[in-house]
């Protein structure tokens, strides 16, 4: 986990840092875009929570119709509720009785960003990406996902030009929920598949 | 481009260690698994991250492994599977 200190105190740049800084400041000085355009396009970035990805699960969970299109399409699908995805493929990984699905990517941090976020501390770990995929049990028990042995572990490795959101299993008990309510049962990690929705 | 693997297709990842900007991770390399699916054309990242156009595009697979194929003494379960996507160019069909 984090360490908290880390974020309040300047410990000076690492070179790939200062490499984003030199390129940000050479195309603002080149006159591509503007600082506050930059600023923006950051803000914009952060802003984007889980809530999105959220709505897209639970529209799926009440509409049979819509979950074959994201199955199909996730980028078009989330479209359908005014939600853009971006340009980069997203595939949904349904969750079923038989197998759980998770997501890593060993060689950086792809995550489906403007569906979910930016990625937690912990997804970009050296830790995580090296045993997310050599001893995924292990690591779901630390986040105190433990599934039963009769379920098949499914591990997907973001390693090219598709991106990955677990659509988990609609809890029981949610029959008289609306879509808003449903939507609100939905985290970040059930859509990362490093935890199950259980109410 | 070449033919098309079809899902179910034996496959190795080939065991090559080039320098460059490569997506095949280390840990797949010279492991046998087999096509899921076809993921899409995409354009050559090895080509792609040195400013070339990356073109033609290449064939993106998705790849599924049994993961007691992967790590030996793998502590899981048998049906485990993982699924990792390779281009075309470091497949080759295990006859």
């Amino acid at each position: 986990m984090s360490h908290p200190h880390d974020d309040i105190e300047d410990s000076g740049y690492d070179d790939y840092q200062l490499m984003a800084e030199a390129i940000g400041e050479i195309l603002i000085d080149k006159g591509l875009f503007r600082a506050a355009e930059l600023r923006r396009t950051v803000e914009a970035i952060d802003a984007i929570t889980p809530a999105l990805g959220a709505r897209v699960v639970a529209r799926a969970w009440i509409d049979a119709g819509f979950r074959e299109r994201m199955l199909a399409d996730v980028n078009a699908a989330a479209r359908e509720l005014g939600i853009d995805a971006g340009p980069i493929p997203i595939r949904a990984l349904a969750n079923t009785p038989g197998v759980h699905n998770m997501i890593v990517c060993t060689l950086c941090s792809c995550y489906p960003r403007l569906l979910i976020g930016l990625p937690p501390d912990w997804y970009k770990s050296r830790a995580y990406r090296s045993r997310a995929v050599a001893d995924p049990r292990a690591v779901l028990a630390e986040f105190g996902t433990v599934l039963p042995d009769d379920v098949a572990i499914r591990v997907h490795d973001s390693t090219a030009d598709l991106r990955y959101l677990v659509l988990p299993m609609r809890p029981p008990r949610t029959d008289g929920m609306d879509e808003a309510a449903l939507a609100a049962l939905v985290t970040r990690d059930s859509m990362v598949g490093v935890a199950v929705i259980d109410r | 481009m070449t033919d098309r693997l079809q899902p179910g297709t034996a496959v190795r990842v080939r065991a090559a260690f080039p320098p460059g900007h490569v997506r095949t991770p280390f840990f797949l390399r010279g492991k046998n698994g087999r096509i899921e699916s076809l993921a899409g054309d995409f354009p050559n990242p090895e080509e792609l991250a040195y400013g070339r156009p990356g073109l033609p595009r290449r064939a993106l697979y998705r790849v599924v492994f049994r993961q007691s194929d992967l790590w030996p003494g793998y502590p899981g379960k048998t049906a485990d599977t993982l699924v990792a996507d390779i281009f075309e160019h470091w497949l080759d069909p295990v006859p």
